[in-house]
């Protein structure tokens, strides 16, 4: 335990104001470890041909859904397989989940304004997901090999990770799925845990520095 | 410290199921050829439609005035009656829905099966089965040992006249997993698998020369029956024609059929041998009759021609008697005594002998009126009908008093060969006339009967009496209506009308002569096939659409729910051999392409992808005997291949998954160039290769140096 005791009696008096930062972090340890389950992101592609649509997903440590058919037809324009994308990424993710997890479990038992620092990879998490996304669809679309079958009519794009694109024939839906959400919510349950963890703690560090101790 | 377990469990599981947990892909449990044939059904764990929108929700549709006016004019424009639009209204499909019924057809002589949708009557595939057909590579590099099965020494037969399909039966229910179809021209046998609709194995039958009851099911499948038709010497060999009455024969075979494997069992199967009286077609009891089997036959005069000698033709001189016999046959007596050991040996297969028929109960006859076409048992099992073909009545037999007739020994006389004639008037339960040319019968759900006429061209609609007696308006055993049909009916079908349930709503007649409903393609002509509207009770029977069929001359059909079949959308894994309904190992794996030569023989592994194959080139000498292994990679609905060699007579058909081995000698030297003969892709035309077979001279020359 770092930082300044909290007196039994004073304990006992506002056993909500400690209680609410410790649960709030544990709710968005919960979020964090259980968003690992389930898919972040998907990209649906319509084209006449496919009236089922084809679908991609993508899991932080997996691609799931017509990688096959798509790896396929992405053979003619010249991209590389879609699972050599974020590969070490995807190799790590599941440990830098837990590490997160394991961050925000340290914040919530530290007693100082030093939690936050502990805090920022889960708040960052989310969107740090988008935008390595988003890196990997230009390193992709940006990265065409010149000898591929229609090299010569399609040229280097970034489909977006989120919204509608247009390629080929195809038109592509990026969304973000429940899991992507449930980091999100882990990251609002750290922002107000740690709201809750400076109600909490603040007044104990004024007064330490105000020089008089409690009883 | 207050933890929220419920919330979170209620969170998860909100989580979960939106998600949409991706399904998992892989067929891959499917590992055997037979096991539960019935799997993944195609469309239950059927990936979620992932574009937007397009629900076909069933509202009210709502004619406006100005589309009321539309179809006044159209029908003024092409002079359509209210009928006509009406008939056109009820079968017609708009695109992107599926038919409710298929209807499975024999080919007739195409040797191929048809399978139709209905109402549309839309050609949706055939199958090949004794004929080769070349979009499905049957017979032009694959398929050949399926055909071979039904080869007899010194020929290939490479034709055949498919007569009677039967799909494969659960408790007398169709179940959509097995059509049987045989060759009347060769007698012959074959089954279908309907996972993939490829025919999978071909039987010759070892005793005789010509069939036509076949094929018929018992009701759970246990026996695929076929019933011969042109006597002859059992074992097909020579007999002079002054010998028939003694050394020709008849024959029912009762193939044993192992749907674990989902092939015929010929080791478990055995023949009974029958009076040499032409037997005709035949039918499986059930419920009531289950455990016996009915046919008929058509020359107890013993009539042999020769018409060329003065004497009476066949046409004449298998007419002469009044009457024939129907065959009744216990085939769980029959059964028990091939298993007591008690048939003999012909030509290899086991027969049991007329005289095992009679000592053991197996076989009675009962008289019909003469030379009838169809018998066929009613949905409860318990009325056999007998169309007279040349008597203007169906005879009704009670499986009752037939069980009765033959356990009580109510014999009215022997025929020349010793076997029980059951008293006619004892069986019988009624005779219906119906009008000329009665041929064949199947039943609707509410105690209807329906019989083709063939002279009087018409279809009749007539009642049943016993138990379904109260199910209709009009008296018992009565002709209701009949619809005339265009032209000269052969077979029938309506929807599920020889199980024990028929659904009703749909008949099709199976006309042989269309004479004026087509455009007059030459002297040759199709066929009529004629969907009657059968859902409404009483008069009401009408046409509702003209099919032509021109591809042989198709006999019977069976109508089975589209939705009892589950068939597959792409092979379960990929390196399927649809032959042996298995996992390839010899089917070749990406990356791992290549050609492997042992002295002359050479063995290609090859795999094929939109848009290429692999290897492009091959390199082959004359003279090389050539095992060329070819594997889909595609995993993707309708992403098929072919692959055609020039000048060596071989083109193949790969299915998403499906390994294929052709085998063949390079006897001609030369570049030959190959090519996908599918429309597979936009790079289609560049989906080619090479082989080039270099003359034995100049490959000499190089192994020289």
């Amino acid at each position: 335990m770092i930082g300044p005791r909290v007196g039994a009696a004073e304990l006992d008096r506002d056993r909500t104001r400690f209680a609410l930062p410790a649960l709030a972090l544990a709710a968005a340890r919960i979020l964090l470890l259980s968003s690992v389950f389930l898919p972040y992101w998907s990209m649906v592609l319509e084209a006449p041909q496919y009236p089922d649509g084809l679908e991609l997903v993508a899991y932080v440590n997996r691609l799931e859904g017509d990688v096959g058919e798509i790896d396929g037809l992405n053979h003619y324009i010249g991209m590389r397989p879609l699972n050599e994308a974020a590969s070490m990424e995807r190799a790590a993710s599941v440990w830098m989940v837990i590490a997160m997890a394991v961050f925000i479990e340290l914040a919530a038992t530290i007693r100082s304004k030093w939690a936050a620092l502990l805090a920022l990879p889960v708040l960052m998490y989310p969107f740090g997901f988008l935008l390595d996304l988003q890196f990997w669809l230009w390193s992709h679309g940006s990265n065409l090999d010149p000898r591929a079958p229609l090299s010569s009519s399609v040229q280097p794009f970034v489909p977006p990770a989120l919204g509608i694109g247009t390629i080929g024939q195809f038109r592509t839906l990026g969304v973000v799925k429940i899991g992507w959400w449930f980091a999100c919510a882990s990251s609002a349950a750290t922002l107000v845990g740690l709201w809750f963890h400076r109600r909490a703690y603040k007044p104990l560090h004024d007064a330490m520095r105000g020089g008089g101790s409690r009883s | 410290m207050k933890t929220r377990p419920i919330h979170f469990a209620a969170l998860a599981a909100m989580a979960l199921v939106p998600a949409g947990l991706p399904l998992p892909t892989g067929l891959g449990m499917i590992s055997d050829a037979g096991a539960s044939p019935i799997r993944e059904p195609q469309d239950a764990p059927k990936k979620k439609k992932k574009t937007i929108g397009t629900t076909k929700e069933a509202a009210p549709v709502e004619l406006t005035p100005e589309s009321v006016a539309a179809i006044q004019a159209l029908a003024n424009a092409r002079q359509l009656t209210p009928d006509d639009l009406l008939a056109a209204a009820k079968t017609y499909v708009p695109s992107g829905r599926h038919d409710d019924y298929l209807l499975f057809s024999s080919g007739g002589h195409s040797g191929q099966v048809f399978v139709i949708g209905v109402p549309s009557m839309r050609l949706l595939r055939t199958i090949a089965v004794f004929t080769p057909e070349p979009w499905q590579g049957y017979g032009y590099g694959t398929g050949e040992d399926v055909l071979a099965g039904g080869d007899i020494p010194g020929q290939e037969l490479r034709w055949g006249d498919t007569h009677h399909p039967a799909l494969s039966e659960t408790k007398g229910e169709y179940d959509g997993q097995f059509l049987f179809i045989g060759d009347k021209a060769n007698a012959r046998i074959a089954v279908i698998d309907l996972r993939d609709f490829e025919t999978k194995q071909i039987l010759k039958n070892p005793i005789t020369m010509s069939d036509h009851g076949a094929a018929f099911v018992t009701p759970d499948t246990d026996y695929v029956i076929e019933g011969g038709q042109y006597a002859v010497p059992l074992g097909s060999g020579y007999a002079p024609g002054e010998d028939y009455q003694k050394t020709y024969r008849g024959m029912v075979t009762m193939w044993k059929f192992d749907r674990q494997a989902g092939r015929i069992d010929a080791a478990k199967s055995f023949a009974l041998e029958l009076p040499p009286y032409f037997q005709d077609l035949f039918d499986a009891g059930k419920l009531t009759s289950d455990g016996l089997f009915f046919g008929n036959s058509f020359n107890s005069e013993l009539a042999t021609g020769g018409v060329e000698l003065g004497k009476p033709p066949f046409e004449a001189g298998t007419t002469q008697r009044d009457m024939d016999y129907l065959h009744v046959v216990d085939w769980r007596k029959a059964e028990a005594a091939f298993k007591a050991g008690k048939a003999k040996p012909i030509n290899g297969f086991p027969v049991l002998g007329m005289d095992t028929l009679i000592a053991d109960g197996i076989l009675y006859l009962v008289p019909e009126p003469k030379s009838p076409h169809g018998v066929d048992v009613s949905p409860n099992g318990e009325f056999i009908v007998v169309a007279g073909k040349l008597d203007p009545h169906v005879t009704v037999y009670s499986t009752t008093k037939l069980r009765k007739a033959m356990a009580n020994g109510k014999i009215s006389s022997k025929d020349s060969y010793g076997l029980s004639i059951l008293d006619f008037d004892a069986c019988t339960e009624a005779q219906v006339e119906l009008g000329l040319g009665p041929l064949h019968t199947q039943f609707g759900p509410d105690g209807y009967a329906y019989t083709s006429l063939f002279l009087d061209s018409a279809v009749a609609r007539w009642t049943l009496g016993g138990d379904y007696a109260s199910m209709h308006e009009e008296p018992s055993w009565q002709l209701v209506s009949k619809t005339p049909v265009q032209y000269n009916i052969g077979h029938l079908s309506a929807a599920e009308g020889d199980t024990v349930s028929p659904d009703g709503g749909y008949l099709v007649a199976m006309n042989k002569w269309s004479i004026d409903r087509f455009f007059q393609t030459g002297p040759l002509l199709p066929q009529n096939f004629q969907l009657l509207d059968i859902s409404a009770p009483g008069t009401a029977m009408p046409v509702l659409y003209d099919s032509p069929i021109g591809v042989g001359e198709p006999h019977y059909a069976q109508m089975i729910k589209a939705d009892k079949l589950r068939p597959w959308a792409v092979y379960p894994e990929i390196g399927w051999d649809p032959v042996k309904g298995a996992i390839d190992p010899a089917a070749p794996k990406p990356g791992h392409e290549k050609v492997v030569r042992d002295g002359n023989k050479v063995d290609v592994y090859m795999t094929v992808v939109r848009s290429h194959f692999t290897p492009e080139n091959v390199e082959l000498n004359e003279g090389d005997h050539v095992t060329w292994h070819l594997c889909s990679q595609e995993r993707t609905v309708d992403a098929t291949h072919g692959f055609c060699i020039a000048g060596y007579n071989i083109n193949v058909s790969l299915e998403p998954g499906e390994a294929a081995t052709i085998k063949f000698v390079a006897d001609k030297p030369g570049t030959y160039p190959y090519y996908c003969t599918e429309f597979c892709s936009a790079l289609h035309l560049e989906m080619l290769g090479y082989m080039r077979v270099k003359p034995a001279t100049q490959s000499a020359v190089a192994a020289g140096k």
